[in-house]
């Protein structure tokens, strides 16, 4: 089996979701981007725990994957706050607090 | 694969119940506030914070009964370890949730917040924390760090109608999710070298020869990054000035001191554990940290003008001070046994005398509704009481003898100077240097309250509540016990985690 297109995919797909964290303005666009960086840790553990042929990985993949459920459910509360609030989602409009 | 693991018979773990009982105490506790929630909602809100009190003390008593058992167990083979390092950690998660309950009474039920599930979910993150304490495995960590911060993004943002709660919240909660996810990506790869989750086998296979240097450095980065953004040390502290301002003030004491040691907590057993092997990548990662933290913490501090906001730069300051140990563990046993046991002291003395000063704050922002520093002028003329105490625990937080934070301030100085390495004499001078700037506007906060005349004359006293005071007593007596008799704490903090193997 050949492990490194599966980490180069994981490496590729790592970096779309970090730049787009840093670079994107939407509340929601940004809780894709860390979506995308979750399922990059998936793949790494699933492809590595098939390349050792132990569970670990896939089990650890099923924890992250239910966790970030929670994850984005408390994410998606938090924006929906913030629109009802202010009535827009652009993260960069957030800065009341600052000093 | 698949098909082997269907033909297996499901075997039970053995599973010791004296050993996750403080777990499942609180666990149930947790449970029974949101069934009282839920059977008698609104009626139930005066009894909800003394519920939650009362579970926090109840998990204590199985963490008493271990300690007098003394004996270390191991579950789940090794994702779950009680020992000593654990049991201690377990007291200051607990101890730090019950003063946080005191802090929030009358704060919660003054502000017209939810109470019911407010209480459900600090009992849940410190839940998560007390996990933390005996998680030694990728998957346990990562679990544990989860449940203790989901509750808490929910609890900064707690104050719904309030731009800047919800602001701090969804920073909060954004600059955690980025943290934990560039974590888990490090510990992918770090499964991925070593074939385990276990941390002890992450170590074994770390230092074995022939393991990928490059893919092991990065992953130890990763997961010392994401843990940094945890503990709020510099260049990830971004996020704790905002958070700690906008959050409701219980909740930013509770950030300040217990989420800051479990991230604490979780780095030292991955250090020590995982990754003790591979010193010559963490060390001088951990060394710019401390210093960083320390120097862009007190520089930052001294211009502030909300004492939050101020705490908040002060504790980025302290992660300083509680990560310098480490980067000298790094050298051989004794070293390294010492450098944990000066970051455990500095963790439990930071809770007591940190707890305390926002106990101050929570207290004489009741007056006037703000934290802003003109708040405290002239407290002396009108709180005499609150004001004694808040020099007490700022100079505490400064370090000046007899108060605890003295002796903190002392163990991590021996041990950087100890190490007998050029680098943690240079660390030392940095945090010497900073020692001092940080007693100059911890002074200056002191002498506004002792000196200045209050705001616009005004010298009604403070209303104070019994649970505000009993958690001053509380952190007071605390912190200047471990400060006058450092013995006292040192029995306690005298742990290892290099001896054990893990």
């Amino acid at each position: 089996m050949l492990l490194n297109q599966f980490l180069l995919l994981s490496a590729v797909l790592f970096a779309i979701g970090v730049y787009g964290v840093l670079a994107r303005r939407n509340g929601v666009l940004v809780l894709m981007s860390i979506e995308l960086i979750l399922n990059a840790v998936n793949l790494n553990l699933v492809a590595f725990g098939a390349f050792r042929e132990t569970v670990g990985g896939e089990v650890f993949a099923l924890f992250v994957i239910a966790v970030a459920a929670a994850e984005v459910g408390v994410g998606l509360a938090m924006v929906l706050l913030l629109y009802r609030n202010r009535r827009s989602i652009d993260l960069t409009q957030i800065d009341q607090l600052r000093g | 694969m698949a098909h082997d693991l269907l033909t297996l018979a499901f075997q039970r773990p053995a599973i010791d119940w004296h050993g996750i009982a403080p777990e499942l105490v609180l666990l149930s506790m947790g449970a029974l506030i949101t069934l009282v929630d839920i059977l008698f909602l609104e009626k139930a809100r005066p009894y909800t914070a003394g519920l939650a009190g009362l579970g926090l003390l109840a998990t204590a008593v199985p963490l008493l009964t271990l300690a007098v058992d003394g004996a270390d167990r191991v579950m789940f083979s090794g994702a779950y370890v009680i020992d000593d390092f654990s049991l201690i950690m377990k007291a200051v998660f607990l101890l730090a949730g019950y003063v946080v309950v005191l802090l929030s009474t009358n704060y919660v039920a003054e502000g017209d917040y939810w109470e019911n599930e407010y209480y459900g979910l600090l009992l849940a993150s410190v839940m998560g924390m007390v996990m933390m304490a005996s998680a030694r495995d990728l998957v346990s960590i990562f679990v544990a760090l989860e449940l203790l911060s989901i509750p808490a993004y929910l609890l900064v943002a707690w104050r719904k109608r309030d731009l800047h709660s919800t602001e701090a919240g969804l920073k909060y909660y954004l600059m955690g999710v980025f943290a934990s996810a560039v974590m888990l990506y490090g510990m992918s790869l770090l499964y991925g070298v070593t074939g385990s989750t276990l941390l002890s086998e992450v170590g074994a296979g770390v230092a074995a020869a022939g393991t990928s240097t490059a893919v092991v450095t990065m992953g130890i980065v990763f997961v010392v990054v994401g843990f940094a953004f945890k503990v709020s040390a510099v260049p990830f502290h971004t996020w704790a000035p905002d958070v700690y301002e906008g959050a409701p003030t219980p909740i930013t004491a509770f950030l300040s001191v217990a989420s800051k040691a479990a991230g604490f907590v979780a780095l030292l057993a991955l250090v020590f554990v995982g990754f003790y092997s591979r010193s010559e990548v963490w060390e001088p990662l951990i060394w710019v940290l401390a210093a960083l933290s320390m120097t862009v913490g007190n520089l930052i501090a001294l211009r502030q003008t909300n004492v939050v906001r101020l705490m908040a730069y002060s504790g980025v300051a302290q992660t300083g001070f509680m990560i310098a140990p480490l980067a000298v563990a790094g050298h051989g046993l004794a070293n390294g046994d010492q450098a944990l046991s000066a970051t455990v002291t500095y963790l439990v003395i930071y809770t007591a005398m940190n707890l305390g000063a926002f106990a101050v704050i929570i207290s004489l922002a009741r007056r006037t509704g703000s934290a802003d520093v003109t708040s405290f002028a002239g407290a002396f003329h009108f709180a005499p009481g609150l004001t004694i105490a808040m020099t007490v625990f700022l100079f505490s937080l400064a370090g000046i003898p007899p108060l605890g934070g003295w002796f903190a301030k002392f163990e991590v100085f021996r041990v950087l100077a100890t190490a007998g390495e050029p680098w943690g004499y240079v660390l030392a001078a940095v945090g010497a240097v900073n020692s001092v700037i940080a007693l100059y506007y911890y002074a200056a906060l002191a002498r506004r309250m002792w000196a200045d005349d209050p705001l616009h004359g005004d010298r009604n006293p403070v209303p104070m509540t019994p649970s505000l005071a009993s958690a001053l007593v509380l952190c007071g007596v605390v912190t200047l016990a471990f400060g006058v008799a450092p013995q006292l704490v040192a029995r306690f903090t005298d742990v290892s985690l290099l001896a054990l193997g893990g």
